[in-house]
């Protein structure tokens, strides 16, 4: 089967030269991986398309974001929001590498402890946890967060 | 630099815990020397807990050191707003050691990353009390004469209890058998379960509690049952008194069993029962005092062999 891009898609949100495409985002957290990304401070021309129709999830987001391109520690964050998220290198309007983001061991500073009890809801701290199994575990008070009820900061 | 501090009994070994037991031990036949002169030790109790701040305290005096801290948040800067953080680093400049309690889970965790000088969790809201756990352990050895294969019997809230939950971490090197007496509200949590599953912690869960079902325990270790963990108070009313040890339910048991409790005990043990061999819950408070003593003796770097060593003990 191709992987070539529908043009009918490609219509919705405009092509880069150069750049990284995110794509299959849920709908709704588009904003969420734009404050992970802190995107605000891009100079660049960055292109978002909200609520587009798609096959495999209902709709979803897109962005694309010219001239920027990510390491992989920057984009292993976004797991926390979802799993099926991908990243697209583009060079000269062709896509050179493409990645599926994959949770990292640990991630920190960007969810928060679920806990109120917990010391790092009450300190100016970053916060921290342990990924096991789909699991977080906040390296301070131990509790334990399923990964689709984690809060993001 | 090493860290030196202690957040949590499961960062120790089994070799780690026995050697902790034979410095207690030590301790316990010399409890009073001048190991640690010049030494200054900080307890900062940002939640009062009178039992254990005297404990650590009187540990740290009987070895020759300075106490400094305070008992009451109240008058601490943390009042004013200060962090956490600050109040930690300037005590650092002052001592040596820094015995924490606080009412914040993972308070003592973040502190250990931020001071220079050790950290040992005296306590950190419902998550955990390492030092509690050392003086149970060493109770324990010091009945039954070993920590292997034992029968533990836990008994009351084992839904909150940190205690009891400690316990089954520090044993799992042991391979002991737990077994699980609680009402439906306060039983072991899944988690825990799960956790003896995957260290090959035996555990068997009783509904009763009764003469039958404790005639084999080693340890019976009562835990307070408190009515504030209930929703539904009618509940509470139904099973606060069935967790209640009766003298009469010792007949069966066997001759080395003992009874332990980490106190306060409000009625969860019959006051008949204090003058009996099995009682084992003062006896039990009083090993803190030397668990305490080897727990900050490690802290600060001390050897079990220096203490052997240790010349300047006072009779």
């Amino acid at each position: 089967m191709s992987n070539a891009p529908n043009p009918r898609k490609e219509m919705m949100v405009a092509a880069i030269e150069n750049g990284t495409v995110i794509d299959h985002i849920p709908a709704d957290k588009i904003f969420q991986v734009m404050s992970l990304l802190h995107l605000e401070r891009i100079r660049s021309a960055v292109t978002i398309g909200y609520n587009l129709e798609s096959k495999q999830m209902g709709t979803k987001s897109i962005i694309k974001i010219a001239d920027k391109h990510f390491s992989d520690e920057e984009i292993s964050q976004l797991a926390v929001l979802c799993r099926h998220i991908t990243l697209s290198t583009i060079r000269d309007y062709q896509v050179v590498e493409k990645r599926r983001v994959s949770l990292p061991d640990e991630i920190t500073g960007i969810v928060r402890c679920p806990n109120p009890k917990c010391i790092t809801n009450h300190e100016p701290m970053r916060t921290r946890f342990h990924v096991i199994d789909g699991t977080l575990t906040c390296h301070y008070c131990n509790n334990s967060t399923p990964l689709d009820k984690v809060t993001i900061i | 630099m090493e860290n030196r501090s202690l957040v949590s009994i499961a960062e120790y070994s089994r070799e780690k815990l026995e050697y902790l037991i034979r410095m207690a031990g030590e301790f316990e036949r010399h409890p009073n020397s001048r190991l640690l002169e010049g030494k200054v030790v900080a307890t900062l109790f940002f939640e009062p807990s009178t039992r254990t701040r005297l404990s650590f305290e009187t540990a740290a005096n009987r070895l020759g050191a300075r106490v400094i801290g305070f008992a009451d948040p109240k008058v601490t800067s943390g009042t004013k707003g200060e962090t956490l953080k600050d109040t930690i680093i300037m005590v650092s400049n002052y001592a040596d050691v820094i015995v924490m309690r606080h009412y914040l889970e993972g308070a003592a965790r973040y502190a250990s990353e931020l001071s220079p000088v050790p950290i040992i969790n005296a306590g950190d809201g419902a998550n955990q009390h390492p030092s509690q756990t050392m003086l149970d352990l060493y109770s324990i050895y010091k009945t039954q004469g070993t920590l292997d294969n034992l029968q533990i019997y836990l008994v009351g809230d084992l839904k909150y209890g940190r205690t009891v939950h400690s316990l089954l971490t520090a044993m799992r090197h042991f391979s002991p058998t737990f077994h699980f007496i609680a009402p439906d509200e306060l039983a072991m949590p899944d988690y825990w379960k799960q956790y003896c599953l995957e260290h090959d912690i035996r555990y068997v869960e009783h509904k009763d509690f009764n003469e039958d079902t404790i005639r084999d325990a080693d340890i019976l270790y009562m835990t307070r049952v408190q009515k504030e963990r209930f929703t539904d108070l009618m509940e509470y009313e139904r099973v606060k008194d069935r967790y209640l040890l009766k003298r009469s339910m010792l007949q069966k048991v066997k001759d080395n069993m003992k009874i332990l409790h980490p106190l306060p005990r409000v009625n969860e043990i019959e006051y008949s029962i204090d003058d009996d061999p099995h009682a084992y819950y003062f006896e039990q408070a009083r090993n803190g005092l030397y668990a305490r003593q080897a727990l900050i003796c490690d802290a600060l770097g001390i050897t079990l062999e220096e203490v052997t060593n240790c010349k300047s003990f006072i009779l």
